[in-house]
């Protein structure tokens, strides 16, 4: 119980220190950044008048952090009225600050993308499971065969194959070829197909090499010899029992792919036009140079991330009780 | 060792080797100039004057093709050797020093870099400094190192204990020594595996940042920035050749390094050869 409370604390911690982290990095580049954003949103012509109320609005007005340094007048110390504070201030209340272009609040415009997001990433992981479990099964109880051969091929395509040529050649053969979907678009239900398939790819790979790995190790136990011994079928010694096992790890992987997963959704949803948060950072953020959506959109991923990342952990203790003893 | 896994290593290494050629030669090798423009001449089909084609400004893909394997082996050596000789002395002091030292670097340090999704990070910090190679390569070695630093901490943790090194000591050699003549020779097997399957890591994280606009600057080649130009559904529908052959460049190249990388691991593992 101490433990489990000392280990929940550590976690809280690291996950604050990331938050922090995120903040004050991508506060200190927002600072590294040539010219100021009131001159790239409202460009060259913009009067002194539009300058000073668009930083004001923005809190742009106010200095970048607690103090500042000049070779002349060495360290000035400006208190705690400045950017670096409010950000923490807001984010405290869930505020994200406003975005430069559109002064719509970030926090609104990320949660309008987010479930999206969080959609294909959940796609992507049941494709990867529906290809990897037969695969990984099959590949793993026939070592050595024709079938193990080629599932090694393909989880060694889909770890090589980077999305953005996966994406365009399922768009070649499913679109342009076949004609069975669109090649971009979010409206549909079928729309994620392709998405999903492209994100899916690389952790299908993985977890075939793993399942099949895992199947190897778990059909030389004693148990799956008793099993055999009972008189049961190969079928629910498999499925039953070798694969409830063997899945414990995968479990682990699964988990920690959510969190890459997202990160990967921001290639796929570029490729497909997928309305998420990806895209939100790409074509509203980085394109448009609106760095508080930016800094949003880094932030709500890294803390998703590490979240995933950490819930997985408890699910891995819960279904193996040997960690869960240790 | 298994012999099939050997026969793809060396299908790596000639791959790689191929891929060094044309990037050391790409003068003599490109039949044109990669960013000589021929409007009239887009989207060409693939002939006797252009190998592969031309691209959607008319530019042979052959010779971008050629050099743009430049551009993925500058980055991919570049940002293995900087993050692995960052990763390494970080990963040493921390493992061969324990204490608070390890406390802040692997306790603070590696896991809030860890708790980073890599990619995310070199996009947001290529995003605030610009595009460009240089940018590039400084923000996939700020997110690269990592991951050598750590296994590298663990085989020093491991490598300390042994009693060659505890000899040194009694011997009164000093750390700096003991460091670099007994722990870090003794250390390093992993790293080189974990290198070569890194510079697969790196090759891909350029072709991607390239593919979104955030690596390499037009007009120079880049097997991402192809991908990312060629895309479109009209290109796809009528000239798919300007797709394919960048993007079986990249397949080949991330390929080759897992292979190489793959038969490294069974090389150097006894027990992994005995599986």
């Amino acid at each position: 119980m101490k433990y489990t409370l000392l280990k929940i604390a550590k976690q809280i911690g690291l996950l604050l220190l990331v938050v922090w982290t995120v903040v004050s990095l991508v506060t200190l580049l927002i600072e590294l950044v040539p010219g100021d954003p009131a001159t790239a949103m409202l460009g060259e012509n913009a009067t002194p008048e539009q300058i000073q109320n668009f930083n004001h609005t923005h809190g742009l007005d106010k200095p970048a952090f607690f103090f500042s340094y000049s070779g002349e007048k060495g360290f000035d110390w400006h208190g705690a009225d400045n950017r670096y504070a409010d950000y923490f201030g807001g984010l405290l209340h869930g505020d994200l600050g406003k975005s430069f272009r559109t002064d719509r609040p970030v926090t609104e415009m990320i949660w309008e993308r987010y479930p999206n997001t969080i959609k294909l990433a959940i796609a992507a992981m049941f494709v990867a499971i529906l290809i990897a479990i037969p695969l990984g099964v099959v590949a793993g109880t026939h070592k050595g065969s024709l079938i193990d051969n080629f599932s090694s091929v393909i989880a060694l395509l889909g770890i090589s194959l980077p999305s953005f040529v996966i994406g365009p050649f399922l768009v070649y053969i499913f679109a342009v070829k076949l004609g069975w979907f669109v090649p971009t678009g979010s409206l549909n239900p079928e729309d994620i197909i392709l998405p999903a398939f492209t994100l899916g790819a690389a952790l299908s790979a993985i977890l075939t090499r793993m399942i099949r790995s895992s199947v190897i190790e778990e059909l030389g136990e004693d148990y799956v010899r008793t099993a055999r011994a009972k008189g049961l079928s190969e079928r629910i010694v498999i499925y039953k029992h070798v694969l409830k096992n063997g899945l414990i790890p995968v479990v682990t992987i699964l988990g920690l792919q959510l969190g890459v997963l997202m990160a990967g959704a921001i290639i796929t949803e570029k490729i497909f036009g997928w309305q998420g948060l990806g895209l939100l950072l790409l074509d509203d953020g980085i394109a448009k140079r609106d760095y508080r959506i930016v800094q949003g959109c880094v932030l709500v991923i890294s803390v998703t991330y590490i979240l995933a990342n950490t819930l997985t952990d408890y699910v891995y203790r819960w279904l193996d009780p040997r960690i869960r003893l240790n | 060792m298994n012999q099939s896994m050997n026969r793809l290593t060396y299908i790596g290494i000639t791959i790689i080797l191929v891929i060094i050629v044309m990037a050391v030669f790409a003068p003599i090798i490109a039949p044109q100039d990669v960013t000589v423009q021929d409007t009239a001449n887009r989207y060409a089909a693939i002939s006797g004057g252009h190998w592969f084609g031309t691209d959607d400004l008319g530019r042979d893909v052959f010779s971008r093709l050629v050099y743009g394997s430049r551009v993925s082996l500058i980055v991919g050596i570049t940002v293995t050797g900087i993050s692995t000789v960052i990763g390494m002395i970080i990963g040493a002091i921390a493992g061969f020093y324990g204490g608070w030292v390890d406390k802040i670097l692997s306790g603070y340090i590696f896991n809030v870099f860890m708790a980073f999704p890599g990619l995310l990070l070199a996009i947001a910090l290529v995003a605030f400094l610009g595009a460009g190679l240089g940018k590039m390569i400084l923000a996939l070695c700020i997110i690269g190192w990592v991951g050598y630093a750590r296994v590298m901490r663990g085989q020093v943790l491991k490598v300390r204990e042994y009693d060659f090194v505890q000899s040194a000591r009694a011997l009164g050699a000093s750390d700096m020594r003991i460091l670099f003549t007994h722990i870090l020779p003794n250390s390093v097997q992993p790293l080189i595996v974990q290198a070569s399957l890194g510079m697969a890591g790196a090759v891909l994280s350029e072709a991607s940042l390239s593919f979104l606009g955030l690596g390499i600057p037009p007009p120079n080649p880049s097997w991402g920035t192809m991908i990312e130009s060629a895309r479109g559904l009209d290109v796809l529908y009528n000239s798919p050749h300007v797709f394919f052959f960048p993007a079986i460049a990249i397949a080949l190249t991330v390929l080759a390094f897992n292979f190489i990388g793959d038969g490294l691991r069974e090389y150097l593992d006894p027990k992994q050869r005995k599986r």
